[in-house]
């Protein structure tokens, strides 16, 4: 006991320590602008004000995009240095069968998480419109959006362990469902390719919250007026939901859609944690991380890197076009 | 981007039909919400409530069972047969040893990660949002554009060549101050683009008026910009906190992956990778986990989802 409280007073320690030779620099930085001849003051405290911020992210994300970028027409670094292979690396993702089952992989996390997370969203949304208790309703559904992935991943690698039939009883939940109603059970994260489905079944779990958090605000920004006019020229329910509520919050289903395919491609963690990309289940980042990291292949996990880039581009792009627009209009 | 997401989301998009609105009295509205809320309706968001919170509420029961309990049967035999036992929690926290979860230490990692990691990026990116906001300089706009740009490159693209910096030039790698700054660097732009946003909103005679009093720019910054962002500085914070928090490449990469530096999420990886010896340890050391963004979201819920909604395109 006594060794996790030394450590623990060291590890504060050095936090202390960090925080008040960040606060020192900072000072320091801002009482010299403050101080700094009278010619040119404005010039020197403007430094002082986006210097750090320039500074770092020149060095720390500029520089490291670029060489990235570089990286991925080289080989993989050893004592000798790398060689120049071209395309190579590029030519190597999508020849390795591997490879290109991640990129498949990839492809139908970012067709079926944003259009399954946006449907379910949608439609609590509009299940929970002032109704009783909605902010309770609404907390349950949004909680998963707190949490880590990795806490997600083990959640559900418990709802979907496996234990063969007369080993032991089942202990995940989904497993003893099947039992009861009489059918086997499933190695769920075993079998490919629907493993890659029951991962996906994480994300939604998560992203459903984000998704109705929004739509919500935004159907509640759809004046009832218009919906009550529609009532009275004969639309049903359904006919007024399709013709006027979505209509209605277009901007903001577009901007839900966009934002949840961005934290798609880039998923790493749930994959990471509930099966380390084997069977068949591995994504870019984390193929990008396993290349990179594990296998010391610097060149194929640039080359899956900037791949990445390319995948997320178009859609930040698209993004910022339509959040112009809605700008625009306000 | 929380002032578009949540502003769009906000303002109905047909201002026309606002007219209209304000000139229908309440009590229509009053019935056409009754008759859009359909017991089926009620019975579907309920069912779905359900379906989204039993796989933690699951967990939650399973770390409260026995070790023999979770490896024999399923959690949901609580009801029929009730336990209840804290041993799981006083073995992930407290036993130490090579084999053991040994959580206590990566909790205090956690913390000592995230506190530093959250309030860096926030000054820093406080001081660049107030400069591209009321320090007028040439090429400010251009320099402004470009780090709202950098939001679309994915931290992945900047992994490999930063980790041979800390670790070639700095020296710095697997400890604090390298995860400390990687996640400070990978903070920034975003937080610069929303903390302007919310800067540039200070109305202008007040700034001036501190100008003409003769403030400089430090004496502006310190007391006018920074008491008046706190309500954004507090979202934003409270946001970076979390995602650092919850964030697993980043400490994988940079940490090293000892009890010294790396956080909860990276043991907690490291447990779930042997699931079949751990599993009487992972209902307690994911909560352990899971407590911190619970409290947060459940005690700041205002301030936790305009932080979400305006960092939801991070990473």
């Amino acid at each position: 006991m006594s060794a996790f409280w030394s450590d623990l007073v060291s590890k504060f320690g050095i936090m202390v320590l960090g925080l008040a030779v960040f606060a020192a620099v900072v000072g320091l930085v801002l009482f010299l602008a403050d101080r700094a001849p009278k010619r040119g003051r404005d010039y020197w405290q403007l430094a002082a004000f986006v210097g750090p911020s320039i500074v770092l992210l020149a060095v720390g994300l500029v520089y490291p995009a670029i060489r990235t970028t570089v990286l991925a027409f080289f080989s993989r670094q050893t004592a000798n240095g790398s060689d120049f292979v071209g395309l190579d690396n590029f030519v190597w993702m999508f020849t390795q069968p591997e490879i290109v089952i991640v990129l498949v992989n990839t492809l139908i996390w970012v067709a079926l998480v944003p259009t399954l997370s946006t449907i379910f969203g949608l439609a609590y949304a509009v299940f929970i419109d002032k109704s009783h208790g909605e902010k309770v309703l609404k907390s349950l559904v949004f909680m998963p959006m707190a949490i880590s992935f990795v806490g997600a991943g083990i959640i559900w690698r418990f709802m979907y362990e496996y234990r063969e039939v007369g080993f032991s009883e089942q202990i995940g939940l989904l497993n003893q469902i099947l039992v009861w109603i009489g059918q086997d059970p499933q190695p769920f994260l075993v079998n490919s390719p629907w493993n890659t489905i029951f991962l996906i079944n994480v994300m939604v779990w998560i992203q459903t919250g984000f998704a109705m958090v929004l739509l919500s605000a935004a159907i509640k920004g759809v004046p009832v007026e218009i919906i009550e006019a529609a009532r009275l020229d004969g639309a049903n329910a359904w006919q007024s939901f399709w013709n006027v509520t979505v209509p209605g919050i277009r901007g903001t289903l577009v901007v839900v859609i966009t934002t949840i395919s961005i934290a798609t491609l880039k998923v790493f963690d749930i994959v990471r944690a509930m099966t380390g990309g084997n069977f068949d289940t591995s994504v870019v980042a984390n193929e990008m991380y396993t290349q990179a990291f594990n296998r010391g292949e610097t060149g194929y996990g640039s080359a899956l890197a900037v791949v990445l880039f390319f995948m997320v581009l178009p859609i930040v792009v698209y993004n910022v076009r339509v959040m112009r627009k809605q700008k625009e209009i306000r | 981007m929380s002032t578009d997401v949540t502003a769009a989301a906000d303002a109905p998009e047909q201002p026309t039909t606002r007219a209209i609105a304000t000139a229908a009295g309440g009590g229509k509205a009053r019935r056409v919400k009754d008759r859009l809320t359909s017991p089926w309706a009620t019975f579907a968001a309920i069912l779905i409530a359900t379906l989204w919170t039993i796989p933690t509420f699951g967990l939650l029961v399973s770390s409260f069972r026995t070790p023999e309990e979770i490896r024999s049967n399923g959690w949901w035999n609580i009801f029929v047969s009730p336990s209840f036992t804290l041993e799981n929690y006083l073995d992930v926290l407290t036993v130490q040893g090579a084999s053991s979860a040994n959580l206590g230490s990566y909790f205090v990692n956690s913390l000592v990660i995230a506190i530093p990691a959250a309030l860096f990026p926030i000054i820093i990116a406080t001081m660049a949002a107030y400069a591209f906001a009321w320090i007028k300089f040439r090429g400010s706009g251009a320099i402004f554009v470009l780090i709202f740009a950098l939001q679309i490159v994915p931290l992945q693209m900047a992994l490999i060549p930063l980790l041979q910096i800390f670790s070639e030039v700095l020296g710095i790698s697997g400890t604090f101050p390298a995860v400390w700054i990687a996640h400070t660097i990978f903070g920034l732009p975003l937080c610069i683009f929303l903390l302007h946003n919310f800067i540039s909103e200070i109305p202008g005679e007040v700034i001036e008026a501190a100008r003409v009093d003769g403030a400089n720019h430090t004496q502006i910054f310190f007391r006018i910009v920074i008491p008046l962002s706190l309500p954004a500085l507090a979202s934003i914070g409270i946001f970076q906190f979390l995602w650092v928090w919850n964030d697993l490449l980043v400490a994988l990469v940079f940490s090293g992956g000892t009890a010294d530096v790396a956080p909860l999420t990276q043991r907690l990886a490291e447990l779930v990778g042997n699931f079949g010896r751990n599993q009487e340890r992972l209902p307690a050391a994911a909560f352990i986990s899971l407590i911190v963004p619970l409290i947060v979201f459940f005690s700041l819920q205002r301030y936790f989802v305009r932080g979400l909604l305006a960092g939801s395109t991070k990473g």
